[in-house]
């Protein structure tokens, strides 16, 4: 999101004046996520409920959940902003993120479905030595987790108390409470069953209401793409260099490699994401698996054409000095746009905005529900379970070690996302994504798909991957260094790139081969044999 | 989809044997499945992965290229970047279409035999 958000224009002025609209809409979302939550609980018996939902969701449920845990507030108000703001290079981010999902569809998906159970760890330790492997991927499960959490709730804080015109310090922390308090009582309660219900009527609200804003937009200038996109250009002040790459990217060659190095990391990361992975085990079959990818491909792409259009339309409607007055970033770019298609002074401009501001919320909550959901489970099945108790864990013991986890990442995070509440958080989803493209996918496609693969192959390219990208962020700009830093006042950066990926990724997955060949270990080829088959066929799985 | 499995996490398949496994890993039948997989899913991994970074490149060094205009003002950037969205929707139809004639059939086949404990 963006660095501290001293014009709170939007706030201060139209806004608060919607504030009851918006805080009813909120409370009706909260409230009926809550009854979902509660029903959900009821249902949730045994640990197959509780990490995967009983497995019984249909491939197009899935498929919804999939895009609403994917459709993140960066997705929807990032990425709309960064186009308002940026034209052409805030459309680069949202192709990254689409054609991503090929990779999980060919290489990720199915396999992970017919040979894991609960956690992506499954897959990775299958046949290795379980307890350093499940540690690893525990250990990284969580970091990209709480790096994608704190980016969320932090954004959380920022978006709403600009929406609702809170900016004093307590209030903001009491939203990230708020956020972080919601966010466990729907894991604790909800399990996997309670959070893709929640998923699942968010990724509807949110599709709902950028298609509405779509058509909006459209109608204004008569289904015109041309005289929009013309409009947006002329309006933004920028002229035709708004319909071209470069604005953002384009300054230097630095920036232009960093570009590089964020464009590698968006289509490698999702497939090691691991708050996606667990999504496949709630189907009953690969094949399910692998239709709910397709359902998500065809939403999340359909959302982003329509990002498309609302960050081209935010472009053409409203001044760049509003937009920017609101929220450095352009993260309210959306929200903006949804009073001035309504009327600034109307009592349609009032509910568009209340609506829209309630979806962002939803969003949000039901993403961080998600990505708790994913580090919970993967405390409890991967390091509680099979680490400390060595397999001797009863059921029950697992799934309160599970809930407790929650609740323990959920204070976490509340901690973190209130110190986190001003600072600049942008690069903690590329990085979520950069380390899991530099630590999991490597480590996933070896164990799959490479016999010779071994237990310290695995080791040496989920650790080297993790402490390369996160030791790249540490000391490039997105630390230290510049004004837009997390810690302006000091410098200790030497690495130029915002985004570690160009040089983490190719690390991890070299790590993987040298680990493998340095090792004296034999590969277990009994256990590849089961691996293997059971991956692409579905024998046995659970 | 529901109607496809009974509950898979209640139900106890039979567990084929190490043995089972690695006598199919090598069976003719299977080395059919695997290639039929690999010979589809690596070589459009590439593909598409060639694709997306030549994207990227050009959006990184060929500014001028993608400022071109099209129609209207839809230039080659606007274009390509479509295109990326078209040829990922292509992809994601021609895998579930090759997976449901070419890989469903023969992997069903393998499983039903070894957990009906043949």
């Amino acid at each position: 999101m963006s660095p501290a958000i001293t014009h709170v224009h939007l706030a201060a002025g139209e806004a608060s004046e919607h504030r009851p609209l918006i805080i009813t809409l909120f409370a009706v979302f909260v409230a009926a996520t809550l009854v979902i939550t509660v029903w959900a609980g009821r249902q949730t018996k045994d640990a197959a409920d509780f990490y995967a939902g009983g497995r019984q969701f249909t491939a197009f449920q899935n498929g919804l959940a999939v895009s609403g845990d994917y459709m993140s507030a960066a997705s929807f108000l990032g990425i709309a902003g960064a186009i308002a703001l940026f034209g052409y290079d805030g459309f680069l981010y949202s192709i990254g993120f689409l054609v991503a999902w090929l990779v999980a569809l060919l290489l990720v998906a199915e396999p992970l479905r017919n040979s894991g159970r609960y956690t992506m760890g499954d897959v990775l330790a299958y046949r290795m030595r379980q307890r350093p492997v499940r540690t690893a991927a525990g250990t990284s499960t969580i970091v990209v987790s709480i790096f994608y959490l704190l980016a969320q709730m932090a954004g959380a804080g920022v978006l709403v108390s600009l929406l609702l015109g809170i900016t004093s310090d307590g209030g903001k922390i009491g939203i990230v409470a708020l956020v972080g308090v919601l966010m466990i009582v729907y894991v604790t309660i909800g399990g996997m069953k309670g959070t893709t219900w929640v998923q699942m009527v968010k990724a509807v609200l949110l599709i709902a209401g950028a298609l509405l804003l779509t058509f909006l937009v459209l109608l204004k200038f008569h289904f015109n793409i041309s005289d929009l996109l013309g409009s947006a250009a002329d309006n933004s002040g920028k002229g035709s260099a708004f319909l071209e790459p470069g604005l953002k990217y384009g300054a230097t060659g630095t920036t232009k490699l960093d570009f590089i190095s964020l464009g590698i990391a968006l289509v490698l990361g999702t497939a090691g994401l691991p708050h996606i992975l667990i999504r496949f085990y709630t189907v009953p079959t690969a094949k399910a698996a692998r239709k709910s990818v397709i359902w998500a491909i065809g939403l999340i792409g359909a959302f982003y054409l329509m990002t498309l259009a609302l960050g081209f339309g935010a472009a053409a409607l409203i001044k760049p000095d509003e937009i920017i007055a609101s929220n450095k970033a352009g993260n309210t770019a959306a929200p903006l746009l949804a009073l001035h298609l309504g009327g600034v002074d109307s009592n349609w401009g009032a509910i568009l905005l209340a609506t829209i501001s309630a979806v962002a919320f939803a969003t949000i909550l039901a993403v961080v529900a998600g990505l708790t959901l994913a580090s919970s489970s993967s405390f409890a099945h991967d390091i509680y379970a099979n680490v400390i108790k060595k397999g001797t864990a009863t059921e029950k013991q697992e799934l309160g070690a599970a809930r407790w986890a929650t609740v323990g990442i959920g204070a976490v995070s509340i901690v973190l996302g209130a110190l986190a509440r001003d600072l600049n958080v942008a690069g903690l989803v590329a990085l979520a994504f950069a380390v899991a493209a530099s630590a999991n996918l490597p480590t996933i496609l070896y164990s799959l798909f490479w016999k010779r693969f071994t237990t310290s192959g695995a080791l040496w390219s989920i650790y080297g991957g993790l402490v390369t990208a996160v030791g790249l962020v540490l000391f490039s700009p997105v630390v230290s260094g510049k004004p837009t830093s997390m810690f302006p006042d000091v410098d200790f950066h030497w690495f130029p790139l915002e985004n570690p990926g160009i040089i983490s990724i190719p690390v991890g997955f070299l790590l993987g081969v040298v680990g493998t060949l340095l090792s004296k270990e034999t590969p277990d080829s009994g256990k590849y044999a089961e691996l293997e088959v059971r991956s692409l066929t579905g024998t046995g799985a659970h | 989809m529901a109607t496809d499995a009974p509950p898979p996490s209640k139900t106890e398949h039979r567990l084929p044997s190490t043995e089972e496994f690695v006598a199919v890993q090598e069976s003719a039948e299977f080395g059919e499945l695997r290639r039929s997989y690999r010979s589809f899913a690596f070589p459009l991994t590439v593909a598409f992965i060639a694709w997306y970074l030549l994207f990227v490149l050009l959006s990184s060094y060929a500014g001028d290229f993608m400022g071109t205009k099209l129609f209207g003002n839809v230039n080659v950037a606007l274009g390509l970047g479509l295109a990326q969205f078209l040829t990922t929707f292509l992809i994601a139809w021609w895998t579930a279409r090759h997976a449901a004639d070419r890989l469903d059939p023969k992997a069903e086949a393998i499983k039903s035999r070894m957990e009906g404990g043949a």
